[in-house]
């Protein structure tokens, strides 16, 4: 599909996705590369978000899904049998459209799952990881002073980075974003997407965006989904610029969607 | 163009001629909505003031102030502890204790005490200017002490500290309220964690289907079902199948339990599923597992909610009369119950057997006993607001 040399770190195979009888996702296959952001964009209900909970088994948690094909990471299928689909998420992280912080301080929503994935032991470890995972979000600065304060106390955009600094905090290989500044104002949109940007050094990114200037602005590759399928994958100037697909430039130029 | 003659009149742009009518009705539904709101609070009105008009009386109750001799024929028939003439006035069962009392305090023995001594309930509902059943000389010779200044009304300590008796300025609510204790503790224990775990259970871990949803509507039902019911089930199935002793805050407390637990599980699953999923995705988001997502992160939010819901529910059974009636908790019990197998009554069943009896001192204490209950309860209603509001999370 793309030529090129980057290293692929996920690859999907043939993914079809059924809630009860209806199906959501048609024949998905892509390679999405390591330390590149990919934002998958397509107009409401084709599938993109649905794509994303797959590549870390959310959609498990609902019971009438189904799915069959495979998505590799590592060489392993994570949706094998003997694949446990909470070491999944521990090692693909999940940031969500609404900022989720637990009812719980600044501190403790970073420490409380790398405490129970025993990443860290109370103590020193804990509060330099802590740290770690907050300069990494760029909120460190703003809440070094408050971290027994609740992470609710925030405001949207801290909020949201405080998720980040969360998903950080357990160490994971892929982050997955899912409209992650939909909820914010146009400042704290754009300080989400600088760090986007300087996280993709050490992570995959997968991002779902409604926002076609962000794709344009943050994207490596952008994927175009419509009515649950895959229509045009490519580097996100390619999309831009030429897309191959009639569909891609319909909605690129807002035509529909 | 036809137009109506106002309408040619009025040049207002905003004129609506149906308009007057409208809001006429809608004044005339506020005025309904009042009329009932000002009808339930006269009822409440009525009915506390009667409640408290009838109750304050019996925290004073009449002691006479008597010369009690403490010698071997008193001992022996308490009655010759004091003058012949007082023996019409003053507690019977004030006289009888007269050994008990002699044996906590040897030295009064072969003494003769100036002594406040508990009146008949006759001569207190005498001078209350109740309905009384005091003879003439009797009524000249109360008021030829009261003139003297040997009557005095005191706090009635009796009724906090006696238990129930047939003599009825000895009656106390003692043993309804330490058999109360005993039955909602029990309650408690088995309801509470049974009726949290279940509704976990059926929020966090039960998929929707048909099994999920019969238990659903069967467990709302359950709320539903008149409290007799309860009793009859306690009846069959602790007392007759288990062999719990009747009369028991056990088996009254599994009663009540029976009946509060699916209050506590509606409201706790009530409480669950108010807190945003966003949360459960967060946590399931960072590869958490069920149990901490639940406990850690769903339960705190869901706590106060649960709190509020089990409280209410323990008020609830804490009012309740009618299974317990049934499991032989209505019974005379003039000793507090110290185990949770002896017999025992409760508050409202300790009222329920006064409000029957025709002594105008067993009506008084009737009324006093529903302040307290009505006490408790409201006390009960406070915390729940209390806690909700402490542990609230804010969001």
């Amino acid at each position: 599909m793309i030529a090129n040399d980057n290293k692929t770190k996920i690859e999907v195979k043939n993914l079809n996705l059924y809630y009860g009888v209806n199906q959501a996702l048609f024949d998905i296959t892509a390679n999405l590369y390591e330390n590149k952001i990919t934002a998958l964009i397509g107009p409401s209900g084709c599938g993109k978000s649905t794509f994303l909970r797959c590549i870390n088994r959310m959609n498990d948690l609902i019971p009438i899904v189904k799915i069959d094909g495979q998505i590799i990471i590592d060489t392993k299928n994570i949706y094998d049998k003997d694949v446990d689909e909470v070491s999944v998420r521990k090692k693909i992280g999940m940031v969500f459209q609404q900022p989720n912080p637990f009812p719980k301080s600044i501190y403790d929503n970073v420490a409380y799952a790398p405490l129970k994935h025993g990443i860290v032991r109370k103590g020193k470890d804990c509060d330099a990881l802590v740290e770690y995972s907050l300069i990494k979000s760029g909120l460190w600065n703003e809440v070094k002073d408050k971290l027994n304060q609740p992470g609710t106390s925030l405001s949207g955009g801290q909020q949201q980075r405080l998720c980040i600094a969360r998903t950080i905090a357990i160490k994971p290989e892929v982050i997955l974003m899912d409209e992650p500044t939909s909820a914010l104002d146009p400042i704290s949109t754009e300080k989400i997407e600088a760090l986007m940007l300087e996280l993709k050094q050490d992570y995959t990114i997968i991002t779902v965006t409604h926002n076609m200037q962000q794709a344009a602005r943050v994207a490596d590759y952008t994927a175009f989904f419509h009515l649950g399928k895959l229509i045009e994958y490519d580097e996100t100037e390619t999309i831009f610029v030429n897309p191959h697909n009639k569909k891609t430039e319909d909605y690129i130029t807002g035509r529909f969607g | 163009m036809i137009r109506r003659k106002k309408q040619k009149i009025n040049n207002n742009p905003f004129y609506d001629p149906n308009l007057k009518a409208r809001h006429t009705s809608a004044k005339r539904f506020k005025k309904f909505t009042l009329t009932s709101l000002i009808f339930s609070i006269a009822f409440l009105g009525f009915f506390l003031f009667d409640i408290i008009g009838k109750g304050i009386p019996a925290f004073h109750v009449a002691y006479i102030q008597v010369d009690v001799t403490y010698n071997e024929k008193s001992l022996d028939d308490t009655r010759f502890a004091v003058d012949k003439k007082y023996r019409d006035v003053v507690s019977r069962a004030w006289l009888r204790d007269i050994p008990l009392l002699v044996k906590e305090n040897p030295n009064f023995m072969n003494t003769t005490l100036t002594t406040w001594v508990l009146a008949d309930d006759q001569v207190d509902q005498y001078l209350k200017g109740h309905n009384h059943k005091l003879k003439e000389n009797e009524i000249a010779f109360v008021d030829e002490l009261n003139a003297q200044g040997l009557i005095e009304r005191k706090f009635n300590t009796i009724f906090f500290t006696n238990g129930d008796s047939k003599i009825p300025e000895y009656a106390g609510l003692f043993s309804a309220i330490v058999g109360s204790i005993l039955t909602l503790i029990i309650t408690m224990v088995v309801a509470f964690p049974i009726g949290v775990m279940t509704a976990i259970y059926l929020e966090e871990f039960a998929g929707d289907n048909k099994f999920t949803r019969f238990i659903e509507i069967n467990i709302n039902n359950l709320a539903a079902i008149p409290a007799i019911l309860f009793g009859l089930l306690g009846l069959a199935i602790f007392i007759n199948l288990f062999g719990i002793p009747r009369s028991s805050p056990l088996v009254g407390g599994l009663t009540l339990a029976l009946m509060t637990l699916p209050i506590i599980i509606v409201s706790s699953r009530a409480a669950l599923r108010a807190v945003p999923d966003s949360i459960r995705q967060a946590g399931y988001g960072l590869g958490l597992n069920k149990i901490q997502v639940t406990k850690d992160h769903v339960l705190p939010l869901a706590f106060p909610g649960i709190l509020t819901g089990s409280i209410l529910g323990l008020a609830h059974a804490m009012g309740e009369t009618a299974p317990l009636i049934i499991i032989g908790m209505i019974a005379f019990i003039p000793d507090a119950p110290s185990t949770v197998t002896q017999a025992a009554t409760v508050m409202p069943a300790q009222l329920f057997t006064w409000a029957g009896m025709p002594e105008g001192m067993y009506i008084e204490k009737t009324a006093a006993g529903i302040m307290v209950l009505l006490t408790i309860l409201i006390s009960l209603n406070t915390i729940a607001i209390y806690l909700r509001k402490k542990f609230e999370v804010k969001w």
